[in-house]
């Protein structure tokens, strides 16, 4: 076998197949930080479960439960979720065009469409593979998600006051470490910038829920601002 | 009451956006403007949250405490390539001992 040559299709599948599982167990891992966000955030382990199961998209997760904590009302605390949901219709788009799901296909697998899948999907050569790709990806995700959701809201509400162990230090942990690779160029680390400064200046001003919705506006106004741009695509 | 229906609207909102991706014609949605638009959103959003997040303590103003601490352990352990899980339990570890500490 040389480089050149393509490898053989139970390789190639197998490959895809291992790659997958790797990514959907590592990170369905991650339910577990969820579980216990949620449950000490004063969600219960029915709400924390419920959540897992039927958005299934970790940021909006994160955003909703640490919105409600925060005393939101329960429609900024949604807008804020749905919010950073959208990228979702953009991986759909893609997958769309890749996967070529039969019709009535599309409803179930809409569910999986996210971050990990659409990565996953996107990195394989041909329809084939995305589509072993995307569905390995989406079954393991979504079944380790769900068990450590479980798991851990459950631990979390045996542990009593969870400011004592740090856990509120787990939601800004989690954003900060879903954020840092969306930082590639200036206008991204201009935009995160600009989206700080104007949460911490709205925080004392506004309701709760309201501060994170106004510093979404530093993304408009970032495309705005035309230097940014080029200096942004340098 | 109201936690359950800020599930139950999340969960149908999140799911549409996903479905309405998978099955609206390409070009309806894929403008350079929007394309853009849509990146930069979470960014704002995750950055905004981070911070408020790690200061907000439900006094109405800004408040540096052990999850300050917390919160810069967990960047570096992200600018050493720490996986996922281990930045969120060293931020977890660094609060719980500042506090313990007394911070």
């Amino acid at each position: 076998m040389t480089g050149a040559t393509a490898r053989p299709e139970p390789n190639a599948t197998r490959a895809t197949v291992r790659d997958a599982l790797g990514v959907g167990c590592a990170v369905g891992l991650s339910g577990f930080a969820f579980g216990v966000t949620a449950a000490s955030n004063g969600l219960s382990v029915p709400q924390a479960c419920v959540l897992s199961l039927l958005v299934f998209t970790g940021a909006s997760q994160f955003a909703l439960v640490s919105a409600l904590a925060g005393g939101g009302g329960p429609v900024p605390a949604a807008a804020g979720a749905l919010f950073l949901g959208l990228r979702n219709a953009l991986y759909g788009l893609r997958l769309s065009t890749l996967l070529g799901p039969p019709r009535w296909l599309r409803p179930l697998a809409a569910q999986w469409v996210i971050d990990e899948t659409s990565a996953v999907a996107l990195a394989q050569p041909d329809r084939r593979l995305a589509r072993i790709g995307f569905a390995v990806t989406g079954a393991s995700l979504y079944l380790c998600w769900n068990l450590t959701t479980l798991l851990g809201a459950l631990g979390a509400e045996a542990l009593g006051d969870p400011a004592t162990w740090g856990l509120d230090a787990a939601g800004p942990a989690v954003f900060l470490a879903l954020l840092a690779p969306m930082l590639r160029s200036p206008i991204e680390r201009a935009v995160a910038i600009g989206a700080v400064l104007l949460a911490l200046g709205a925080l004392p001003l506004l309701p709760a829920g309201v501060p994170v919705l106004v510093a979404a506006a530093a993304a408009p106004l970032a495309l705005l601002v035309p230097g940014r741009r080029e200096e942004g695509a340098a | 009451m109201t936690t359950w229906i800020a599930i139950a609207v999340t969960a149908a909102g999140c799911y549409l956006v996903k479905l309405v991706g998978l099955t609206v014609p390409t070009a309806a949605l894929e403008r350079p403007l929007v394309l853009r638009l849509v990146a930069l959103l979470p960014v704002a959003l995750l950055a905004a949250l981070t911070a408020l997040q790690t200061v907000d303590d439900g006094s109405g103003s800004p408040t540096l405490d052990a999850r300050a601490a917390g919160l810069a352990a967990a960047g570096l352990a992200l600018l050493l390539r720490a996986p996922f899980l281990l930045v969120v339990a060293v931020a977890v570890a660094v609060t719980a001992g500042g506090r313990a500490l007394g911070g």
